[in-house]
């Protein structure tokens, strides 16, 4: 009994030490400790610190949005959002949209956005519908149709009567694979309000836009519709039992994502400089679900704060980790395997977390 | 009975803490061979962490052991895991089922324990490929089911019966362990209907002629009364007292649990004639499973309690249910003399009605959301409460929500550490307060009550009902009580309807003979 009691006590005083570091994840202290011992790595092969952290901040900006999309689907209940790539059309019409009528700069930028909400609205319904006839298998489905719906528009991007040259090929009908934003609205975000603080470049714009976005949702989620889908997701019963239509909170929820996907794929084509047609919008999904995952989502619960924290220690991994392994190994195509193993490692954790510990 | 015959369990002695907090101080248990043992108290007064150690529950171990020793047959043992016990010959009949729902009654019985045959394969690759004995393994399940004098098909799939039936089953998976010896019981009728709950007693008393020794744990007085031969009571982790049946009475041993006398409440008379209908129910039909109502007419007045009992599964929890649209529903409901489309939620509920959930955790509450967040939730969706206008829209108003919840916590002494704290981690009878906190904030005009008590110990429920009264009689606002415990309904409600596969039966005043209301659940006579 004598060492039982020892024991016990042990555990009284480590208990609050436990709980802390449980509240905030040992996953992402994990995750923030690699990411420092990166930098510290990169420090150590030379590599100019001021650039890797405003890559790490333009990619920050990039990509929050299409993890914020996430958010959205996980609260009403249909989980991790991978018909992703069905937003992402959207969002890469508006786009092309706006090149074909000549638009330039941040006309350009809003005007792809203006064009591909209604789409989005259009294609979210749809997608809600089918979402509601699946439940409980909404990731499977969501996987699939995100990918046949990749494949179906890549005959559409071939057939579509755009006409203008910067984009269409030399035989003259269909779209070009990447379609370039130079004189466009590439950097548009990026460069607005930019400025320099201790040799870091601050892409400002970029990162306000995201900031509102975020706010926007945060504010929404505090709203009587926003707390209904809320329940939704928590308790469908209780939903009900409240005269709320799941069904429709569901669409609704669906619909939120898929323009955020739309918006979200613009904001990174800014960045990125290119808009990418055909098979790249296929894994977008799988990276921003990670990346949630990563901030401390799980595939029921998700803040805005998990959104922005894990797109920014998942960007960060990855900018670092690039040139760290670039440098290392000079290796073809290492970086990217090295992204492709972190990322959908960190899928593979997340989920066989899921239903863990409360 | 009394006192003779081999002891076959004692516990010695017992003490348990948690992390400094004693929640077992010194407990002497023993049960005699066939002895049926009643263990009283109210939720957390320890019974559950007494049954934790007898069945070696990694939760006592891995937090410290105990004090104390325990003796079986005569020698003492170690119970290190639910493994000893089993092999000591003890055995539990849980609160919840731990069945397979998909499996038959008889894979259920037999499960990991199957009768195989040898085969060609088997002999080859090793036992783990013999064939399944169906018919044998019918034959035991049988048995075992007629040793408790249950008639179910022991081909049936689980899913399909009803509760009481699966409780059986799961008795019978126990007593299907050939060399079962002593059989502890916790809370079985918790879940079942007083008919269902009166079956089980008289298989208690059978196995305990066979020799088989039960320990026996329930809210329920009535119940340790008719088959208990010895109680112990345990308050605060104390033992109060351990009594023979004889020299004690429902009413001494409700005091030793709770510690304080409990007061019946009185009987009110009003007069219901001059009273205005407020709820005139016709035709009603409601498909919900397990529960269908088929044709029910009712008609409530104004500011009244109205009680609905009857058994289970006859259909008293599907009238709630349907005229609050939560199942498909057919027939004519009128409001206050205007009619409500039913089989919309959203509707009745603007209209001033509200229901408190029989299934509390299923469908009344957010499990994961704060104390305060439940409270406000409906009110918010329909009445659009605790919102405040910023131009063209409206956020959650976060201090109106703050000092409302603050104020019912207080009201109706909900007991939780915040407003912030999440419902998942309140007991039961505190679950229940915030379901019905939730309704208030509605203001209903009538407000349905569904199984308001189950699963909530003693002294709870009587806050409970209380809270019930005090609705009606200050705020006048009209209550349908429906509940399976008669007694519950007998206490508190001006009119009680029984109801009968799915028809009204008749209705009785509280104070009818039980014969009347014990007729009317059988549904013997039917006043049509």
């Amino acid at each position: 009994m004598q060492y039982d009691n020892k024991k016990s006590q042990a555990t009284v005083i480590l208990e609050p030490i436990l709980k802390t570091i449980r509240s905030f994840g040992i996953p992402r202290i994990i995750i923030i400790l690699f990411l420092v011992s990166l930098w510290f790595s990169a420090a150590f092969l030379s590599i100019p610190f001021p650039a890797l952290l405003y890559d790490t901040l333009i990619r920050l900006g990039m990509n929050t949005v299409l993890t914020l999309s996430m958010l959205p689907s996980i609260l009403v209940g249909t989980s991790l959002f991978f018909g992703l790539p069905l937003g992402i059309i959207c969002g890469l019409l508006g786009g092309v949209m706006s090149i074909e009528l000549n638009l330039k700069g941040l006309t350009a930028f809003f005007a792809a956005i203006g064009f591909s909400i209604p789409l989005a609205i259009l294609v979210g319904y749809g997608y809600g519908l089918l979402l509601n006839r699946v439940k409980g298998s909404e990731m499977t489905v969501g996987t699939y149709v995100g990918f046949a719906f990749v494949s179906l528009m890549s005959f559409g991007w071939v057939t579509l009567p755009f006409k203008n040259p910067e984009m269409a090929w030399a035989i003259g009908k269909g779209i070009r694979v990447t379609v370039s934003l130079e004189g466009r609205f590439s950097n548009v975000l990026n460069k607005l309000w930019a400025f320099e603080i201790y040799g870091i470049k601050i892409p400002t714009g970029a990162l306000v836009f995201m900031g509102v976005l975020c706010l926007i949702v945060w504010l929404f989620l505090r709203t009587r519709v926003g707390l209904a889908m809320q329940e939704c997701g928590m308790n469908p019963k209780f939903a009900k039992a409240s005269g709320i239509d799941v069904d429709r909170m569901r669409i609704l929820g669906t619909i939120i994502s898929t323009i955020l996907g739309a918006i979200g794929i613009l904001t990174y084509a800014q960045g990125f400089g290119f808009l990418q047609l055909y098979e790249a919008p296929m894994y977008m999904g799988f990276i921003a679900a990670a990346a949630i995952l990563i901030g401390g989502a799980t595939l029921k619960t998700a803040k805005i704060s998990h959104v922005i924290v894990g797109t920014f220690l998942f960007q960060g991994i990855l900018v670092v980790a690039l040139p760290v392994a670039n440098t290392v190994a000079t290796l073809g195509s290492l970086a990217e395997i090295s992204r492709i193993i972190v990322s959908n490692g960190i899928i593979l954790y997340a989920l066989a977390q899921k239903g863990g510990n409360e | 009975m009394e006192g003779n015959g081999q002891i076959v369990l004692e516990m010695k002695n017992i003490s348990k803490e948690y992390y400094g907090n004693k929640v077992l101080k010194g407990i002497n248990l023993s049960v005699h061979k066939g002895e049926i043992h009643g263990i009283v108290g109210e939720n957390g007064a320890g019974k559950s962490t007494l049954m934790n150690i007898l069945f070696g529950m990694s939760v006592i171990h891995s937090t410290g052991g105990f004090e104390g020793s325990i003796e079986f047959l005569g020698k003492p043992v170690t119970i290190s895991s639910p493994f000893d016990a089993m092999a000591l010959g003890i055995g539990m009949v849980h609160q919840e089922f731990m069945l397979i729902p998909g499996y038959s009654v008889t894979e259920n019985i037999k499960l990991n324990r199957e009768t195989t045959k040898e085969n060609v394969i088997s002999r080859i690759l090793g036992p783990g490929l013999q064939t399944l004995d169906w018919k044998s393994m019918g034959q035991d399940a049988k048995k075992a089911l007629a040793r408790l004098e249950m008639h179910i098909d022991e081909w049936a799939k689980v899913a399909g019966l009803p509760v009481g039936h699966m409780q059986f089953v799961e008795i019978a998976r126990e007593l299907d362990k050939e060399h079962i010896k002593l059989l502890v019981f916790d809370e079985p009728t918790a879940v079942l209907t007083e008919t269902e709950a009166d079956t089980l007693l008289s298989a208690l008393r059978r196995l305990s002629e066979n020799g088989i020794s039960i320990l026996f744990i329930t809210h329920r007085l009535h119940e340790i009364m008719e088959v208990c031969q010895r109680i112990t009571v345990l308050r605060d982790g104390v033992q109060v007292a351990s009594k023979l049946k004889s020299e004690t009475t429902i009413e001494e041993l409700a005091q030793l649990m709770v510690g304080h006398s409990i007061e019946y409440m009185g009987k009110r008379k009003v007069n219901l004639t001059e009273r205005k209908t407020i709820l005139k129910i016709r035709d009603l039909k409601v498909l919900m499973p397990g529960e269908t109502v088929q044709k029910v007419d009712l008609d409530i007045k104004e500011g009244e309690i109205f009680g609905i009992g009857g058994l289970a599964g006859q259909g008293k929890i599907g009238i709630a249910n349907g005229v609050m649209g939560l199942y498909d529903s057919y027939g004519s409901v009128e409001f206050e003399g205007k009619e409500i489309s039913i089989n919309n939620p959203r509707e009745v509920l603007k209209r001033g009605l509200a229901l408190l959930s029989e299934d509390r955790r299923g469908v009344g509450l957010l499990l994961d959301m704060s104390v305060e967040m439940n409270i406000i939730a409906p009110a918010v969706e329909i009445q659009r409460k605790f919102l405040k206008k910023f131009g063209f829209f409206s956020l959650l108003d976060r201090s109106q929500i703050r000092s409302f919840a603050l104020d019912m916590i207080q009201k109706l002494d909900i007991r939780c550490l915040s407003p912030d704290q999440p419902v998942k981690r309140l007991s039961g009878g505190n679950q229940q307060k915030v379901c019905i906190a939730k309704a208030l904030a509605l203001e209903p005009k009538l407000l349905f009550v569904s199984e308001p008590t189950r699963g909530i110990d003693i002294g709870a429920k009587k806050r409970v009902l209380d809270t019930l009264v005090e609705l009606n009689q200050k705020n006048g606002m009209t209550i349908v009580l429906t509940s399976s415990e008669l007694a519950e309904l007998r206490s508190i409600c001006d009119r009680i309807a029984i109801i009968s596969e799915g028809r009204v039966m008749g209705i009785l005043d509280p104070d009818a003979e039980d014969a009347q209301f014990g007729l009317l659940m059988a549904g013997e006579y039917a006043v049509r």
